[in-house]
């Protein structure tokens, strides 16, 4: 495996504009204020065809939600979402829902919870080729048994049920419905963290591999830091429903600029130091009612009066292509190095 | 350390009944923690991390049982204790707090109550002192507005309050030993460290010793200052928490430690193809012979197949069950 090379074409494979998603709760009905919760309030993201887009944020951040609008799951109160140049419509024509499943497809988390427990493997691959139009029946053979080679099982495995595989097995048939429609671009959903630890490393080293043969395009949700810096070459952070920070992988994880960035980073454990770990104060913020001004201004060691106030900050992008939305976060970034060189590291 | 360890288990074999048979889910499971000491017991899923947290509290139930082995606290037999001295220990001087705050609170209790019952039930106050305690218990795990609080059910507090609350209640008596049972998992990171420091502080001012589980050999190793790796049952290696990392002896350690992308690993190395521990996790009912991970071991040899590893002491301290150790 080698580091990829910046592409010459730019070529965006899927572009998010301005998405929102809002969940009405309750009330509204004799007048009382009807409440709203932004799940997703102004996102927009892009991801250019070949590369993995690391998406993370503590749940309720918004990060799968995002997902289901890409996927067509979920309508967007407001905002474009384009899919390999067509614009993903929801309750729509079943032919438009079937040319974005074509294009786009989900691994769930839980290989357990997401399999049907009542079909074979042959089955589950099977049906969605048939629900898009491949009826020939060598041809079906011949696909299901192409992907379980490609996903490391042998084709002769089809016609057991998913209680017959372990957990990795398992994940390894979600990995496979998720492809057998050649789709361009795969959603990753947290794909190894319900894995028994000695197993992750197995499916990583898969997904890597099918992207790369494949020539797919990630998106990879998690909250394990270590497996986004493996996996991803561009990295967005979410908080509460908004992008913070969204930059190249070496750039967030080496030069975070937003404090939750650094807040999420410095909260890891270091297994080789005894330390204490570094501690945010709080919990993410009640979506119902967000507080004033930057959403995490609260729990923010560099907060100050014009952090609490509205409007709250923009997302800015530096001309090297790294965004912040951080009213403070040049300040921050001088004041982090001055201290870095006072004591010699960070 | 001088004396008895606060807590001792010499040789535990817990089964596990069938219907038809007997298998043991972990056996030859010994080691010791001293007060005070801060104590790691890391494993996967299915290795018996938490059947020997709960055969130490007593509150294994069919179809597990105790098939062997014993256990010490403070030189006293926990077995050999009447159901109402095991009761004494438990909560009292042994506490535990578990991995999912909202299945191990009870939802229709205010949680003040929660925590006020274990003055009352341990240490005889009433009710009104009790609840006054409940407040100051809230506070010093720094949940605002506690005397507020105290009136809440669990499903009104986030995840992070709520495993507060739970080690309010396992702190609440003053335990010589808080067992933590993947305290964090459920949590998210920043709040996984909130929580760790909590416990990691207050354990710390009042002298108790922990016995943390988990998966996360990184946490463990932070939080710790040793470290036992189980692998189907059986410890395969332990180790002070500064070595386990670095030089780890076992070939099952030396995997886990290799095979998870750690933070900064990328940018210092590049990426490279992690290296994979190669097969699955045995079930309980088909443990293979000898050495139990000798089938997903690269280093495996005819011996590994037939005849279970004895520990084998390090010279750097600790000891590993392996017949080809590093």
């Amino acid at each position: 495996m080698h580091e990829p090379q910046p592409r010459p074409d730019d070529d965006l494979i899927l572009r998010v504009e301005d998405l929102a998603v809002h969940f009405p709760l309750g009330g509204g009905l004799f007048g009382r204020e009807r409440r709203l919760l932004r799940a997703v309030d102004g996102v927009d993201l892009s991801l250019r065809r070949g590369e993995c887009l690391g998406l993370v944020g503590e749940s309720g951040s918004g990060k799968s939600t995002v997902a289901l609008s890409i996927l067509g799951l979920l309508k967007p109160t407001r905002g474009h979402i384009v899919v390999d140049g067509r614009e993903v419509v929801t309750n729509s024509r079943s032919a438009d829902r079937k040319a974005l499943a074509r294009t786009v497809q989900i691994v769930f988390q839980d290989p357990y919870a997401s399999l049907n427990p009542r079909q074979t493997v042959r089955r589950t691959l099977e049906d969605p080729l048939r629900v898009h139009g491949v009826t020939a029946k060598s041809e079906i053979e011949d696909r299901v048994a192409t992907m379980l080679k490609h996903v490391g099982l042998r084709p002769e495995q089809a016609d057991r049920f998913p209680h017959e595989f372990s957990g990795g097995q398992r994940q390894r048939i979600g990995i496979a419905r998720a492809l057998i429609l050649n789709p361009r671009i795969v959603i990753c959903d947290e794909p190894v963290s319900a894995l028994d630890v000695s197993i992750r490393a197995q499916i990583i080293n898969l997904l890597l591999e099918l992207k790369d043969t494949l020539g797919l395009s990630y998106i990879m949700i998690s909250h394990d830091l270590g497996v986004v810096e493996h996996m991803s070459d561009r990295v967005a952070v979410m908080y509460l429903g908004r992008i913070v920070e969204n930059g190249d992988w070496r750039e967030i994880f080496e030069r975070p600029a937003h404090p939750y960035t650094q807040a999420l980073i410095a909260a890891i454990p270091d297994p080789l130091r005894h330390a204490p770990l570094a501690t945010t104060g709080g919990d993410l913020p009640n979506p119902l009612n967000p507080p004033n001004g930057c959403a995490f201004s609260p729990r923010c060691r560099y907060a100050e009066a014009v952090c609490r106030s509205e409007p709250g900050p923009v997302l800015e992008t530096r001309p090297d292509g790294h965004a912040v939305r951080c009213w403070r976060s040049e300040e921050i970034a001088g004041r982090r190095a001055l201290a870095s060189t006072e004591s010699g590291s960070l | 350390m001088t004396g008895v360890p606060l807590i001792e288990v010499e040789n535990l074999r817990i089964d596990l009944d069938d219907g038809s048979r007997r298998v043991a889910a972990a056996e030859g499971v010994s080691f010791r923690i001293s007060r005070g000491e801060t104590f790691g017991l890391v494993g996967e899923s299915g290795c018996g991390k938490s059947i020997t947290a709960l055969a130490l509290i007593g509150l294994l139930r069919s179809p597990l049982s105790i098939g062997g082995g014993v256990i010490r606290f403070e030189g006293r037999e926990i077995q050999r204790l009447s159901a109402a001295g095991q009761r004494e220990l438990r909560g009292n001087r042994i506490a535990m707090i578990f991995q999912e705050p909202m299945t191990a609170l009870n939802p229709v209790s205010p949680v003040g109550r929660q925590i006020a019952e274990m003055f009352v039930l341990h240490k005889g106050k009433s009710w009104r002192e009790a609840n006054q305690l409940a407040v100051e218990s809230l506070a010093s795990v720094r949940v605002p507005a506690p005397e507020r609080r105290v009136n809440d059910y669990p499903h009104q507090l986030s995840g992070g309050m709520r495993q507060r609350v739970m080690i309010a209640i396992a702190l609440a008596c003053g335990p010589d030993l808080l067992i933590a049972d993947e305290p964090t998992t459920a949590l998210d990171v920043t709040v996984q460290a909130e929580i760790i420091e909590l416990m990691r502080n207050l354990c710390a001012e009042r002298g108790t010793a922990i016995l943390m589980i988990s998966h996360d050999l990184g946490l463990v190793a932070n939080v710790c200052r040793r470290v036992a790796v189980m692998y189907a049952g059986r410890i395969v290696e332990e180790r002070g928490s500064a070595d386990i990392f670095r030089a780890p002896s076992h070939p099952y350690t030396q995997g886990l430690v290799d095979s998870l992308p750690r933070l900064g690993s990328r940018a210092a190395l590049g990426r490279v193809r992690l290296k994979e521990i190669a097969g699955v996790v045995p079930a309980i009912t088909g443990f293979p012979d000898g050495c139990r991970f000798n089938p997903r071991c690269a280093q495996a040899t005819d011996i590994c197949r037939t005849a279970a590893p004895e520990t084998d002491l390090l010279e750097a301290g600790g000891f590993v069950r392996c017949h080809h150790h590093a």
